[in-house]
């Protein structure tokens, strides 16, 4: 590959990586822009991982200021009151991870991410998106320019205890285009998570609420939702158990630690893959159930249409 | 490696690292700042800046000190091991299964990792499955014939460098040459010490000639060695460089005040790019210019060093030499990046795998914890998808039952009593297998060896003697004899085992009886009570032996005392599957060659196979007893991180073991090829043990066409399941009865098969006892049966017989 080459301060620090996947891996991700919005346990966990491995520019948004919750998850952010009080997630995070590699360029964002323009979007290589609703990610993922590898939707539950499961969707297809796949066409034995995601992401939608706002309260109304679209997609209640759906609305929005560096692992690995262009990304969607403690990939995407 | 007691508070962390620049694109806990300074200590530091509430206690020390012995273990509720390098961790494994403390166990290597839970009396231990040991290479292949990189490393690092810049007391192979004694006995000790007045380029332009010219010429002159080689070139100094640049090569002068570690003689010599392969003639000029600032800048050094691969001036000195050795030999240059990856046995490694790892850790220390042991988990980070998996799950295997260190099994040893000694047996079986660090070893209630820093002074000289006077096994004051049962212990790590001591010497691979007519022998000439003769001479002798020395025999000694007559012989390489109808020539040979000799009125010819095989059993003693399961294969690298993860096909772990054992293993080795592309020439797969040798041919066997057939004649059982499963006995049947690996297989009739059974059951013999052992004439007849079978090669086929054994000796 063309271009400077690394400097020896470079080529010390990231020896170890350099093995696994080469000087010219390295340096196309010294080169790339990532864009990440929603900062949870899980992508605090993806952005560590990626500013370690020595990506170009990493900007991230997310005006929310700390609450307990983010404080439990998220260990970018320092623990005295007097510093993070009145600051938004995203800047507190830019502080804690420039520190963790001087050669990469953290920047903080303010603003929503879906209201912003094809030309900011069109500056970065990857969008990382979390916690942000179905509709939002669709239109992220349109707006996204097709020429460059995009991570279109993330979007990740991990659950309380022994009941964590997550979903993390990296997207060939457009999000849009897979996940209106009919069920029947899908192939068999396709994850449980998938269709509970479904239906589950379905309900939001409908009523309004937001990712992870849930609880076990709501299980009627999804079981009901779970009957009309299996009805309407001939597919068999049992492909959907009651007990998945429950266990995901009892968690709602907390995370199991555990599972957040596990996803974060996964979802860096698989950007600096599409980056680097050492190794395809897997493809499409990932599902982590750390009750069974599988982690497993669903292709979930039309033959015909790609 | 963390502790956790419960509630996770206090947690404890031993680690005796200092952080590394290297570390930091993944021990996110680190900043550039803290270089230098202890791991546990930093680590700490920072987990507290989050999580200020909990206690932790860091020890800057190693795992393997005495304080941290089992009743410190027994404080824990479970035990974090991430540890990177075998022996701490078996060390760990033995003080947890003593304090009955839950362990969890990970490692990674590059996108691969595993998480496994160890607990006493639910699962296996760590040590159930043997791990391979660091690969060694055979003495001749370092020093006279190397293949691959990797051979011209190991002797750049471990002898050249060891040479020049380590202690000089130390033992050292540098010169040894095929064991042919065409050595000129030449003091070349002498060219290693510098003259007062010699300036340092023209010590390093001696030294470079000596090793890469007239060394090289001298190993040429042994004909023998390059019949079926490469042969190499030597190279001189002045052929590569001009001599302008000879000279000037050693008055640059751009280091000034640079630190002892990143002194580099490649950046003086304006060469920039670690990833460059550099040329020969720039090899060379490295080679000159590390030698000269290791000299003029850090001869304080010189006598203590030890490679070490943080040290950028070793690195280069063994890049150069390496790089110059394999241009010699034809074997393809590397860069210094590759070169110090291979020197320094680096683990690749990567943050994500690193945080996907530690989130499994917690997942499976929190089962732990909460007593959840039946959905504990043993999980494989994998890179490319298995059965859509990318993290996979699998339950915890059950404790092996011959586990030396979980159960009380007896290992068995096998070795040659009347050679080996008892330094050999501490050094390379008890330390190195076994993983002992202060042993004590018994018989019965005599104590033999005693090991640690407290003994008596008395006592420790007593043991020194016995260890250092190269004492065979037999000669010690309690003999160590074939049949001895030893008890070996180490209390700090309190474990305690048996080892049954089986002689072995030679082993028969087929024999024949001639009767012989009284032929006036041509003596051949004695040397000692051995005689040696070389191919070219046998040749002389007899011409129809020229034939055999094409066959590759070497060697035909005479001994005049037990009137018996031993050829040895080797096949030339990549001819393994032919081995054994050159083995049948040897037989022809003798048949001719013996009426020649005496006049003995009948003889025994028997095919051994020499006691052990350099290659495969460069210890010269082979331990049993701790065998492999097949469901489970493990590839193993050496050093940082890791005890990765080639994966258990999952289709196995499912289905009856047995059947799927053998596709599994060629499915194994599939993706350890695959996946250790980049490894490959590094060797951090190290050479499998002996019992996993046998399961490594595997494959090879069951992708034989004739296979099945063979077997149905070999059972009788036309039923496909039990056909594969026989394999699998079978193996098992030759790695135990002969524990060797010649694999003698895929005979034609049941009578044969009868024989070959009778011959992998037959003991280890020596010469002597074959002569004793000549009342079963039948045995000899079927023998017979098979050596004629092996006319048909496509019928017969015999694996791994290289070095082969004739001996003829007279029935009494």
């Amino acid at each position: 590959m063309d271009g400077e080459e690394l400097t020896a301060q470079e080529t010390a620090l990231y020896d170890r990586q350099i093995r696994v996947w080469g000087v010219d891996a390295q340096k196309r991700l010294s080169k790339a822009q990532i864009l990440v919005s929603g900062l949870n346990g899980t992508s605090v966990e993806f952005c560590k991982n990626i500013v370690l491995a020595g990506v170009g520019s990493l900007t991230l948004m997310d005006d929310r200021l700390v609450t307990e919750d983010a404080l439990q998850a998220n260990f970018l952010i320092p623990r005295d009151e007097t510093v993070y009080s009145g600051r938004s997630l995203s800047e507190l995070c830019c502080e804690s991870l420039r520190d963790f590699n001087p050669m990469v360029r953290v920047l903080a964002e303010k603003g929503d991410l879906a209201q912003c323009e094809i030309d900011f979007l069109d500056k970065f290589d990857v969008v990382v998106v979390t916690g942000c609703s179905l509709k939002t990610k669709i239109e992220i993922n349109e707006k996204c320019p097709c020429s460059t590898v995009s991570f279109d939707g993330l979007q990740m539950l991990a659950l309380k205890k022994s009941d964590g499961t997550a979903e993390c969707h990296l997207s060939y297809p457009r999000l849009e285009d897979a996940i209106l796949i009919p069920w029947r066409n899908l192939p068999r034995k396709v994850s449980k998570l998938y269709f509970a995601m479904r239906v589950i992401e379905k309900f939001e939608l409908s009523e309004g609420r937001n990712p992870g706002e849930l609880s076990n309260f709501d299980l009627p109304a999804v079981l009901k939702l779970r009957k009309e679209l299996c009805d309407a997609q001939s597919l068999n209640e049992s492909h959907v158990p009651e007990t998945l759906l429950e266990r995901i609305l009892v968690a709602g929005p907390m995370l199991y630690p555990p599972v957040c560096p596990i996803l974060g692992g996964i979802l860096g690995q698989e950007v600096i893959k599409a980056i680097s262009g050492k190794g395809d990304p897997l493809k499409n969607f990932f599902y982590f159930d750390a009750a069974d403690g599988k982690g497993v990939i669903e292709d979930i995407s039309n033959p015909s249409s790609i | 490696m963390g502790f956790i007691e419960r509630n996770i508070i206090p947690h404890m962390q031993i680690d005796m690292d200092t952080i590394e620049v290297s570390n930091l694109n993944r021990q996110f806990l680190f900043r550039q700042s803290h270089v230098g300074q202890s791991k546990a200590k930093v680590a700490r530091d920072a987990v507290l800046r989050f999580m200020p509430q909990i206690c932790i206690t860091p020890y800057h020390a190693n795992v393997k000190d005495p304080e941290f012995n089992v009743d410190f273990f027994k404080k824990f509720n479970v035990i974090l091991n991430g540890l990177d390098n075998l022996d701490a961790r078996r060390h760990v494994n033995r003080l947890c299964l003593a304090a009955e403390v839950p362990l969890v166990e990970s490692g990674t290597t590059g996108f691969l990792g595993q998480v496994t839970v160890h607990i006493k009396g639910r699962t296996e231990c760590y040590e159930c499955q043997p791990k391979p040991t660091p690969k060694t290479y055979p003495v001749c292949t370092i020093t006279s014939t190397p293949l691959k990189f990797v051979h011209c490393i190991v002797w750049a690092k471990d002898l050249l460098f060891a040479k020049l810049f380590g202690d000089r007391n130390q033992e050292n192979d540098l010169f040894v040459h095929t064991g042919d004694g065409s050595d000129s006995g030449k003091p070349t000790d002498d060219i290693f010490e510098r003259g007062l007045d010699e300036v340092p380029v023209q010590y390093g332009r001696k030294i470079y000639d000596h090793v890469f010219g007239y060394n090289i010429e001298v190993a040429l002159a042994n004909e023998e060695t390059w019949k079926n080689r490469r042969r190499p070139r030597p190279i001189f100094l002045g052929d590569v460089l001009p001599e302008k640049l000879i000279l000037q090569n050693g008055n640059l002068e751009k280091n000034c005040l640079t630190e002892d570690l990143s002194l580099s003689a490649m950046s003086s010599l304006g060469l920039n790019n670690p990833q460059e392969i550099w040329s020969l003639a720039e090899n060379s000029r490295l080679f000159l210019e590390a030698l000269r600032l290791f000299i003029e800048r850090r001869g304080k050094d010189i006598g203590s060093l030890t490679f070490d691969k943080d040290d950028q001036l070793a690195v280069e000195f063994v890049t150069a030499a390496a790089n110059i050795r394999a241009s010699s030999f034809g074997i393809p240059l590397h860069s210094l990046f590759d070169a110090k990856g291979i020197a320094g046995n680096i683990v690749h490694a990567v943050a994500t795998t690193n945080a996907i790892i530690a989130g499994l850790i917690v997942i499976e220390a929190i089962k732990v914890l909460e007593a959840d042991f039946q959905n504990c988990r043993m999980t494989y980070c994998l890179e490319h998808p298995c059965q859509k998996m990318l993290l996979m799950p699998i339950e915890p295997f059950e404790a092996n039952k011959s586990c030396y260190v979980c159960s009380e099994t007896p290992l068995l040893l096998e070795v040659n009593t009347q050679t080996s000694t008892l330094r050999d047996f501490v050094d390379k079986i008890v330390k190195n297998k076994l993983g002992m660090s202060f042993p004590l070893i018994m018989q019965g209630a005599t104590l033999i060896f005693e090991g640690g820093d407290d003994l008596e002074e008395d006592v420790a000289a007593n043991y020194a003697l016995n260890l250092d006077k190269v004492v065979v096994l037999t000669a010690l004051p309690a003999p160590v004899t074939s049949g001895s049962m030893l008890t070996v212990e180490d209390l700090q790590q309190e474990l305690s085992c048996h080892i049954n001591i089986k002689h072995r010497s030679l082993l028969i691979v087929a024999s024949k009886t001639f009767s012989t007519c009284n032929v006036a022998s041509s003596k051949p000439q004695e040397k000692g009570q051995n005689l040696i003769l070389r191919t070219s001479e046998v040749i002389q002798d007899n011409k129809r032996i020229g034939l055999m020395g094409q066959a590759g025999y070497q060697a035909v000694s005479w001994n005049q005392s037990r009137k018996s007559m031993a050829v040895t012989g080797s096949e030339p390489s990549g001819t393994r599957r032919s081995a054994f109808p050159a083995a049948l020539r040897a037989l022809e040979f003798l048949d001719k060659f013996v009426h020649k000799l005496h006049s003995w009125s009948q003889l025994r010819i028997a095919l051994c196979r020499e006691e052990f095989d350099e290659e495969k059993e460069p210890d010269r003693m082979v331990l049993l007893g701790w065998t492999t399961r097949g469901k489970e294969s493990q590839g193993v690298s050496n050093g940082d991180n890791t005890t990765a993860a080639i994966p258990a096909a999952p289709e196995a772990i499912n289905k009856s073991e047995e059947v799927e054992v053998a596709a599994e293993i060629s499915r194994t080795k599939r993706k350890l090829s695959e996946m250790s592309e980049t490894t490959e020439d590094q060797e951090t797969f190290q050479i499998l043990p002996d019992t996993d040798a046998n399961n490594s041919m595997g494959p090879q066997e069951v992708e034989d066409n004739d296979y099945d057939d063979d077997l149905m004649v070999l059972d009788g059982n036309p039923e496909a399941s039990k056909k594969r499963r026989l394999v699998i006995d079978r193996s098992q049947l030759i790695s135990t009865s002969c524990s060797n690996d010649s694999r003698l297989r895929c005979v034609h009739s049941r009578e044969v098969a009868r024989t070959i059974e009778m011959l992998l059951t037959s003991e280890v013999v020596d010469s002597t006892s074959i002569v004793r052992a000549n009342d079963s004439t039948a045995t000899t007849w079927e023998v017979l049966h098979i050596v004629e079978f092996l006319e048909g090669p496509r019928d017969v086929i015999v694996f791994g017989i290289i070095g082969l054994l004739a001996i003829v000796s007279e029935i009494i």
